[in-house]
């Protein structure tokens, strides 16, 4: 019995055409329009079962005892699986260490961990048969902040640490911890005509991406498992997934399914694992699909954060010297934490030159639901703090803050705290000049002629809980640094595979690679890119699976230089070799094959000089040309653990926001008016797409920024509000205009000059609005996201 | 239990379904329709919205039963529904309510008179015919309805799984008002989350449907 909604090869080129710079319409636009687009949760087949994860109640306990027996008795059950039921020696994964359980044994760490899982004919009956499972916990105290974590005695969450960053830690609760030391901080406070100092907290957000935790796995006759699923890294899953089953990675075929967005939220592992169990056990294929509660539980979150900054300046306007403390709270499991803890670090000064500085940047582990990636991966939150000490500095100067920062933007050229020279434009000061010279939107835009107030462009919108009355507007500006790519030294690689031929009397280009599409439009610029480097009109994108090495993860704005790197290098492979058939059969008709440089151009072999020396129908009949290759950015390097040196990024990226926004002074209700971006991006591969990327960063921005967060009880531990009607992100009445200036200022290091561009939206958005916030009600405002009783101080 | 109604045109018939199934289950999992989306299962997002009787609703929020003898409209006879509209009402929208599209509930089911929309009656004389076939695997050379092919042209899908919603959401809007503002569009799609765009390709592609389709008059 087939399995249907399995990915196909998607061809695009009869009509929709466009090589790099163009914007090219989306592959897969047409199937997501018809609803045929086949996502995670999609996935059927005739004999498939339903899966079903049981979770903790509690956040913090001993498990005394399990008792499945009355489940597993329910008809329709055929599997009930426990710690006890893991068929191998190896039981934990995870991204950064291995110290996640698959299913909790002895204890559980935090609420929702996944304790038992069951598979029956129907998702009811296995939720219904879960809930017959009788735990016994034993409650222990919970650890869910610094002082609780690091205290006397406090609870260790994690007794047994074997990790590679176990040795240096001070405590057994801190995840990792960088410090980043450079100049004499203390020195140069001292030439500092104002010092400010402030205290900041960032709330814990969600990636909410609107596909759920899904996916299918089918037993297949060999042992071996297919599995279906949307992740953000089929070969990291792979990794984790197939010890665990005790298969051979061969054995463990993974393919990409339709994936509903990711954020970060996709990294680490979620039903993967579970749905292979239950389907190993049972023969038979299983779906698990998580429902929106569960998928509170079943990813990862943005760290929550407090940041302590103090900055000096002297009074000409120039910054003296940064000293701050960053303390992520990464919950019960490790997931990405160390690498948030390096960027936090690395990027904790923004874009700004301070020569002298004295950083420490470190995750806990609590009780908390576990934190790892989520867009913008650690620098977010230092943007927070950083971008609102930028404006108190500018307060206490008498300054502009737009000024005060422009003074003092880093350029090309400018030193890192970790002594690691800007090498490509970072042009920080123009960003901010655009975002400024742009004109304000009009002022009461909410008057109507003649009319009353159209309370849709009012706080509070269509409540009707203001005509006007208790509004006023404010301004604010932020900007904001991201790294791209894998850092600290990670062999951050990708791969492609691409196979040239006639078919049809066409030549085409197919183009495979492991690249996890989860929406930000990679299938597009693959094909393009093959465009432009073939010379061909027809481009088929092959599913992403792992029959193909591996590309790296979605994440870190990366694929598009990383994969789309590979993709160009392998088509420049493909493109030499057709030269070489080309050579073979015609190199003796015209001079031109031996001496000029060639190019591949709407289906012929031409000179750079413009002169068509052979169609590549005639080239190829008769041949194919396949190849897969690997291909890697410059390497980086580790920083050092008690100074924080090192060259250990890639490239960056930067943005610059303006937030307009109208504050309901008595209500305490905000409305933005307007959020303008200025990004620069090297080169816009799909101007189209980057539009898409800034404006949807940027409005995740605007969510943390006042309605997004996670609220996890202090005293429990336990979430308070898993799903969309306690935990809001933004609709299209709460999000502005968000009018988009793009730069392109290449990076000669990168595939065509580009920048990675996902990322940086996210990080200015929310200071701006926060900036615009202060500046309209005059308060102070050190945590995000802002809630009424914030403004209202009731 | 056994349910019938009538899906996209067609009568399908339902068996064995469980008292607690929504219609949005019995869509994806029983019919093999899964273009209407499980984003949340709670009513808060919008992407399983779908047309019951010609009114915008979440198909999670709906239970299996309540549809017995209705119809629904679901993204995937979109195309053809709104190509069915088009041929019965050249120029576009059917807001004055005077008209056969203009009324709803006609198969006397209670609560949903009233709204603008698409009798049963009528709605049953059409038949989805499916985007199978076409000829290439992109789609390419489907037959899409207007709304469609402005959110492809504008930009306005990424991950796409808050796009069928929104089809359906934004077709009905401009089937009541074909001239929207801003501000009608925004208030009529703000049941519809979508976490990839910050909305304004959104904006976009029903501002270009809607002037295409007033050019098109």
């Amino acid at each position: 019995m087939a399995t249907t909604g399995t990915p196909t090869d998607i061809t695009q080129g009869s009509k929709t055409r466009g090589g790099v710079g163009e914007s090219t319409l989306r592959p897969d636009g047409t199937l997501k329009v018809t609803g045929e687009f086949a996502y995670s949760s999609d996935m059927w087949h005739e004999d498939m079962l339903w899966g079903h994860t049981l979770r903790s109640t509690v956040a913090h306990a001993e498990i005394r005892s399990i008792d499945t027996a009355e489940a597993l008795a329910t008809p329709g059950v055929y599997a009930v699986l426990t710690y006890d039921d893991l068929p191998t020696e190896v039981k934990r994964y995870g991204l950064e260490f291995q110290d996640t359980p698959v299913l909790a044994h002895g204890k559980v760490r935090h609420h929702g961990e996944p304790v038992a899982i069951v598979a029956a004919d129907h998702p009811e009956t296995a939720r219904r048969a879960a809930a017959k499972i009788r735990i016994d916990y034993g409650d222990l105290p919970v650890v869910t902040d610094e002082a609780s974590a690091l205290a006397d005695g406090a609870p260790l969450v994690h007794e047994h640490r074997d990790d590679h960053h176990a040795e240096h830690v001070p405590h057994p609760n801190v995840v990792h911890r960088q410090p980043i030391v450079r100049g004499d901080a203390a020195g140069a406070a001292a030439r500092a005509d104002v010092i400010v100092s402030g205290e900041y907290v960032f709330g814990m957000q969600d990636q909410a991406f609107l596909g759920p935790e899904s996916g299918l796995a089918v037993p297949g006759e060999d042992g071996g498992v297919d599995l279906y699923v949307a992740t953000q890294w089929l070969h990291s899953d792979l990794r984790q997934i197939a010890p665990v089953l005790g298969l051979p990675e061969d054995k463990v075929r993974m393919t990409l399914s339709g994936v509903g967005g990711a954020f970060g939220g996709r990294e680490d592992l979620s039903m993967q694992i579970h749905a292979c169990l239950l389907a190993l056990r049972t023969g038979k294929p299983v779906k698990i699909v998580y429902n929106r509660f569960e998928s509170f539980f079943g990813h990862v979150h943005r760290h929550p954060a407090k940041l302590w900054y103090e900055h000096g300046a002297t009074k000409d306007g120039k910054l003296t010297h940064l000293k701050c403390r960053i303390v992520l709270d990464g919950g019960a499991y490790a997931s990405a934490s160390p690498a948030v803890v390096g960027n936090a670090s690395s990027l904790s000064v923004g874009p700004y030159v301070v020569e002298d500085v004295d950083i420490e940047a470190l995750a806990l582990y609590t009780n908390n639901p576990p934190c790892g990636a989520m867009r913008g991966f650690g620098a977010v939150q230092a943007c927070f703090a950083y971008e609102a000490q930028m404006d108190k500095l500018a307060a206490a100067l008498d300054m502009d803050p737009v000024e005060f920062r422009r003074l003092n933007a880093m350029e090309q050229g400018t030193l890192l705290p970790t002594g690691q020279r800007v090498d490509s434009p970072a042009p920080v000061a123009e960003l901010l000049r655009r975002v400024k010279a742009r004109p304000l939107p009009p002022e009461q835009q909410w008057l109507v002629a003649g009319e009353a107030a159209d309370v849709r462009a009012l706080p509070g919108g269509l409540s009707n809980t203001t005509h006007g009355e208790g509004v006023v507007r404010g301004v604010g500006y932020a900007v904001g640094i991201k790294n791209v790519g894998f850092s600290e030294g990670f062999d951050d690689y990708s791969t492609a595979r691409v196979r040239m031929e006639v078919i049809n009397g066409e030549p085409v280009a197919t183009v495979h690679t492991a690249m996890a599409e989860v929406g930000q439009g990679g299938v597009t610029v693959h094909a393009q890119i093959a465009r432009t480097e073939l010379g061909v009109a027809q481009v088929t994108i092959q599913p992403a699976d792992t029959r193909v090495g591996s590309a790296g993860s979605t994440s870190a704005s990366r694929q598009t230089y990383v994969t789309g790197g590979a993709v160009k290098n392998t088509c420049e492979h493909v493109r030499e070799r057709v030269l070489e058939i080309g050579r073979a059969k015609f190199g003796t008709y015209h001079p031109a094959w031996a001496t000029a440089e060639l190019l591949l151009e709407s289906g012929k072999v031409v000179t750079d000089g413009g002169e068509v020396l052979a169609d590549l129908v005639d080239v190829l009949e008769g041949e194919s040309v396949d190849i897969e290759r690997e291909w890697r950015h410059r390497p980086t390097e580790a920083f050092d653990l008690r100074t924080g040196q090192g060259n250990g990024h890639v490239q960056y990226s930067f943005a610059a926001h303006r937030a307009v926004v109208e504050v309901d002074t008595e209500l305490g209700l905000v409305k933005v008016i307007e959020l303008a971006v200025a990004q620069d991006v090297g080169k816009a591969l799909n101007p189209l797409s980057v539009l898409g990327q800034i404006q949807g960063g940027t409005t995740q921005g605007l969510g943390v920024a006042v309605m997004e967060e996670i609220i996890v009880d202090p005293k429990t531990a336990k979430v308070r509000n898993p799903s969309f009607t306690d935990y809001l992100i933004p609709t299209i009445l709460d999000t502005p205009t968000i009018p988009v200036d793009v730069l392109e200022l290449a990076d000669e290091h990168a595939p065509y000059g580009l920048r990675g561009i996902g990322e940086a939206p996210t990080l200015s958005s929310t200071p701006a609005v926060l900036a615009a916030i202060r500046n309209a009600t005059g308060l102070g405002l050190n945590r995000t996201p802002v809630r009424p009783e914030h403004l209202t101080g009731t | 239990m056994r349910v019938n109604f009538t899906v996209n045109g067609r009568p399908q018939e339902a068996d064995d379904v469980w008292e607690g199934e929504s219609l949005l289950y019995v869509l994806r999992e029983r019919m093999g329709l899964p273009g209407s989306k499980n984003a949340c299962e709670q009513g808060e997002c919008g992407s399983c919205t779908v047309r019951l009787d010609g009114l915008p609703v979440c198909a999670c929020l709906v239970a299996a039963g309540q549809v017995e003898g209705r119809d629904v409209v679901t993204v995937e006879g979109l195309a053809d529904y709104a190509k069915h509209r088009a041929d019965a009402h050249p120029g576009g929208a059917c807001a004055s309510g005077g008209g056969s599209c203009g009324t709803s509930g006609a198969s006397g089911t209670s609560g949903t008179s009233g709204a603008d929309g698409t009798s049963v009656q009528q709605a049953q004389q059409w038949q989805a015919k499916g985007t199978k076939g076409t000829d290439s695997q992109t789609g390419e050379g489907t037959e899409l309805s207007p709304i469609q092919e402005a959110f492809i042209d504008a930009g306005a899908v990424q991950c796409g799984f808050c796009t069928p919603g929104l089809l359906v959401a934004a077709d009905e809007m401009l089937e009541r008002n074909p001239s929207p503002s801003d501000a009608d569009i925004r208030e009529a799609l703000s049941g519809n989350l979508c976490r990839c765009t910050g909305y304004e390709k959104i904006l976009d592609a029903v501002r270009l449907a809607a002037a295409r389709q007033s050019e098109a008059v």
